[in-house]
């Protein structure tokens, strides 16, 4: 077959073409893999000096971890109280979304709630700072004159109004999108036929929701309040803008507490040399905790995935 | 719906003919739950004015005295599962209300503190030798404020232009990879893996990414524009990767092959063929991406520092963005003393930056509806 | 134009799958020949091996030989892009791109290889294309409209002028009338007469009355149950095969006893 008609006229032009572009596509994806690779070995060069450098030397001067643990700590609460608030509001919102507003509004209203995830955070923070901090002033108050006894409602309460509990209220603001968003989609997709069974036994409203959807939707929501989470446990400017920062105490409505991202942001514009790798090094503290819950989230996700194809 | 509804109680229709229906035997009136909403509301504005009266207390106690009180009069007159039913259906339309406080109170606080800054002035003007003097002296002659975000305006589109730059091409080609070339081999699984990873990133921490990266290149305090665009890249290109693979997956297998098989190559059939099918879904997502990286303000901070003044070239010297010009304004006023100039500006700022926000999102509901295939040109 | 195809023993795998099993066949030039089969015989996979597009599907793989007037399509060095530009595809539901008018419809083949062509060379190859599919005079008035617009059958012919636009020397079918209504499939059963004096035309369907009516001869295809590969039972003239069959298999599935 040396006179094969087919292969003379093979245009060898078409054929660079096609492995130029299915290269250029690949070189595309991998860059992105080598510039996480590179970035992972840059911010441990760069947080390496805190790991070797003296205790005494790194801030608070007992050494990275006792530098470090405070503000885990601190970044853990103000995330769960987010989470507390934003949970049960998020999935309300998103089964008032999916099965009780009226289909002609449920649409728009979705689109409305979204707009909640399009404000900048710093707009937020700025709201948090100006118009939310002082409007809980009172009730701060009021927490630490009548239920004072319990450490996290210890008084005196901050006269500003820039507490952890502000934060934590902003920060659930943010992250309810999240959770809405992603619950309505898993709402959305429960089988109508298992719906319909439970209203043609005669379930009300609330018990069928309760019989067919929470069960099917129960991996989605675990998961999209886990990547909530991991919005809150990263998010930086309500904290840094409503927080008004200080050492780790257990009251929610006293000035003090300090979260990861809120410490890198107020501090590194001016930090240089061991301060700048004590900050690399929280960032990649940071990055650590929000990488698990976030894998934890996907795979939920992608373990549904898997048994939701039977529907 | 219309199932749905019908074990609603105050939505049964009963035909003003038949007084009695022996299916609505046991059913609470329709009036009996806006009674029960008034009564809620006139007891809860006597306990609010009990304890000094306030607009929240107001409406926190009506709320749950409602909630309570339609449970329970649903509960003895229709029966437990029924007052059950009430109850999560008024807290579910409760949580909704909820949620619109914030929005509201945010868009509201933004109008309001925002448009008394916005001018020409302040859109054309950079923060440049306005200082807390001049403030002070502004507020002593009560004369309108100096000082505008034009440094920070030109800030924000430039380094998102140039994220954008970065950002597409990588994100749209790391698409075209997966979806088409790929074949969920093992290097297509890590790259879907670690794009997952990028979505997870704190936008602190991609800009620590880009800090730390370029400071090891050129030395420790290399900040300019074009490292916040690298930051702003590395919380993009998740995004653009996503809503593009997205698209592409959608675009129908049957029209590859019908290219094909009309003998075309497959880098045309992918430019020619699935790109332009898919295009408006794409081009929505990349607005939308936009959108999001536009309001960041953490990676700003720590890659393009901080500037007073007009600087548009991203690959020398401190930038600012909205964002940090808002960031900076509330958080250090130019004038200590006098913060009120600052804060109109952070607010105008603001409301600056809601717009384009929300112009970007109504953009790309208007591309993905506009131009979507099918309907023709 | 309209060029043979002879098949020497090809087995044709999905990955580890052997779908369909040592074929051998021998399709005339000039000539319409139909592909019969119960669901799942291998009859469509076999088609897609004659332009390789068996392969476009992840793990699609081939042995044998498949022979285009002597040339083997899988020999060593054939680009496949060549391979379908001479052997041409229409598919069973019909698949015009939905971002092209009509007119860039019919051009598609030619344009997206980026080859240059003058207006009026296009003008005259969209003409001669739509009226060798039949369509022409219903959309000369509607060129730049979008194709998407179009009735299902006059997607379907308009995706037969793509594909003769390209003027390839044979053209594959496969259930080209499985999507359409019955006036529209009587068009393009015309069609297919038609095209018969220019190409070679292989068609598979699962309407035995159309095989009976378009084609001049045809391969019965079956399989021995499920997860076993496909054979070619029999291939004869139309006629024969339909009244005076070889085999007990092809006689009780032309007869409706089974499939």
């Amino acid at each position: 077959m040396t006179t094969n008609a087919l292969k003379s006229k093979s245009s060898t032009s078409g054929q660079a073409g096609d492995k130029i572009f299915s290269g250029t596509a690949l070189a595309a994806g991998v860059l992105i893999l080598v510039t996480l690779f590179a970035v992972a070995i840059f911010l441990l060069i760069q947080a390496l000096p805190t790991f070797v450098a003296d205790p005494a030397d790194i801030s608070g001067g007992e050494g990275f971890f006792a530098y470090i643990w405070p503000i885990v700590i601190g970044t853990v609460i103000a995330a769960a109280i987010a989470l507390l608030i934003a949970t049960p509001i998020g999935i309300g919102v998103a089964l008032f979304i999916s099965h009780f507003a009226p289909r002609k509004v449920a649409g728009p209203l979705g689109y409305v709630i979204d707009l909640l995830a399009a404000i900048p955070s710093v707009i937020y923070g700025a709201w948090g700072y100006m118009v939310l901090a002082p409007a809980l002033v009172p009730i701060f108050e009021w927490l630490a004159a009548n239920l004072g006894f319990i450490p996290i409602f210890a008084g005196p309460a901050s006269q500003t109004g820039k507490t952890m509990f502000t934060a934590g209220i902003v920060l659930a603001v943010m992250v309810l999108p999240i959770i809405t968003s992603l619950s309505r989609e898993i709402f959305l997709q429960t089988p109508k036929l298992h719906e319909e069974a439970a209203l043609a036994l005669g379930a009300t409203r609330w018990e069928m929701i309760t019989m067919s959807v929470i069960p099917f939707a129960r991996p989605g929501i675990i998961s999209a309040v886990m990547l909530g989470l991991g919005r809150a446990l990263g998010e930086t400017m309500a904290v840094a803008l409503v927080l008004s920062t200080g050492n780790l105490i257990p009251s929610l409505i006293k000035s003090g507490n300090q979260t990861i991202a809120a410490e890198i942001a107020l501090n590194f514009p001016e930090a240089f040399g061991l301060r700048l790798a004590e900050l690399i090094a929280a960032g990649l503290v940071l990055f650590l905790i929000t990488l698990i819950v976030n894998m934890i989230a996907r795979g939920i996700i992608a373990r549904h995935k898997e048994f939701s194809g039977a529907n | 719906m219309s199932v749905m509804t019908s074990n609603k109680h105050s939505a049964t229709p009963t035909p003003p003919s038949r007084k009695r229906n022996s299916l609505s035997k046991g059913k609470l009136p329709r009036w009996a739950v806006p009674a029960t909403a008034a009564g809620a509301i006139i007891i809860g504005a006597a306990l609010s004015t009990l304890t000094g009266f306030s607009v929240a207390t107001f409406a926190i106690y009506s709320a749950v005295l409602f909630v309570i009180a339609a449970t329970v009069i649903t509960s003895v007159v229709e029966g437990k599962r029924q007052g059950r039913n009430a109850m999560w259906t008024y807290l579910i339309y409760g949580s909704f209300l909820l949620a619109l406080i914030p929005l509201a109170s945010v868009l509201y606080t933004v109008l309001e503190k925002g448009l008394p800054g916005m001018s020409s002035h302040f859109l054309f003007t950079s923060m440049n030798g306005v200082t807390g003097a001049v403030d002070n002296q502004t507020v002593a002659d009560g004369a309108p404020v100096l000082g505008g975000a034009y440094h920070a305006l030109m800030g924000t589109l430039l380094i998102t232009l140039w994220a954008t730059v970065i950002s597409v091409p990588v994100g749209m080609l790391t698409a075209i990879y997966l979806v088409e070339y790929g074949k969920n081999g093992p290097l297509s699984k890590a790259i879907t893996f670690f794009v997952d990873v990028m979505t997870g990133i704190p936008s602190i921490v991609a800009g620590l990414f880009a800090a730390a990266f370029f400071g090891l290149i050129l030395g420790p305090n290399a900040r300019m524009g074009i490292v916040a665009a690298v930051a702003l890249s590395v919380l993009m290109i998740p995004t653009v990767v996503r809503s593009t693979e997205e698209m592409l997956k959608i675009v129908p297998n049957e029209l590859r092959e019908a290219a094909y098989a009309l003998g075309v190559r497959r880098w045309r059939t992918i430019l020619k063929v699935v790109i332009p099918t898919a295009i408006s879904g794409i081009a929505s997502g990349v607005t939308l991406a936009i959108a999001r990286v536009i309001g960041e303000t953490a990676p700003i901070l720590v890659t393009a520092g901080i500037a007073s003044q007009i600087n548009t070239n991203v690959f020398a010297n401190w930038m600012s963005t909205l964002p940090t010009f808002i960031y900076y304004q509330i958080l250090t006023p130019t004038s200590p003393t006098n913060i009120d100039p600052s804060v109109q500006r952070a607010w105008a700022a603001a409301l600056l930056l809601i717009l384009m926000v929300m112009a970007l999102n109504l953009g790309a509901r208007l591309i993905a509806s506009l131009f979507a295939p099918k309907k023709g040109r | 134009m309209a060029k043979r195809i002879d098949v020497n023993a090809l087995n044709v795998y999905y990955s580890k799958f052997l779908a369909v099993e040592d074929i051998s066949i021998n399709i005339e030039p000039k000539s319409v020949t139909a592909f019969i089969g119960p669901s799942g015989c291998g009859k469509s996979t076999f088609l897609r091996t004659l332009n390789r597009m068996h392969e476009v599907i992840p793990g699609g793989r081939v042995e044998g030989e498949v022979l285009l007037d002597g040339d083997d399509l899988y020999g060593p060095g054939v680009d496949p892009v060549t391979v379908r530009s001479q052997i041409g595809m229409v598919f069973q539901r019909p698949n015009p791109f939905p971002t092209m008018s009509i007119k860039d419809n019919v051009l598609a083949g030619v344009k997206l290889n980026g080859k240059k062509i003058s207006r009026s060379d296009a003008d005259s190859l969209v003409e001669k294309s739509l009226r060798g599919a039949n369509l022409w005079n219903e959309v000369k008035d509607r060129l730049d409209k979008p194709g998407s617009g179009l009735s299902g059958g006059q997607q379907q012919r308009l995706c037969i002028a793509r594909t003769i636009a390209v003027k390839p020397d044979v053209i594959l079918m496969d259930e080209p009338c499985s999507a359409l209504d019955p006036i529209s499939t009587l068009a393009i059963e015309d069609l297919i007469n038609e095209l018969k004096s220019d190409y070679t035309v292989v068609i598979v369907t699962h309407n035995m009355q159309q095989a009976a009516r378009v084609s001049d001869k045809t391969a019965f295809f079956n399989i021995a149950g499920t997860g076993k590969p496909g054979k070619l039972i029999e291939y004869n003239d139309t006629a024969a095969i339909f009244s005076n069959p070889e085999q007990k298999a092809t006689e009780d599935y032309v007869s409706g006893r089974f499939g």
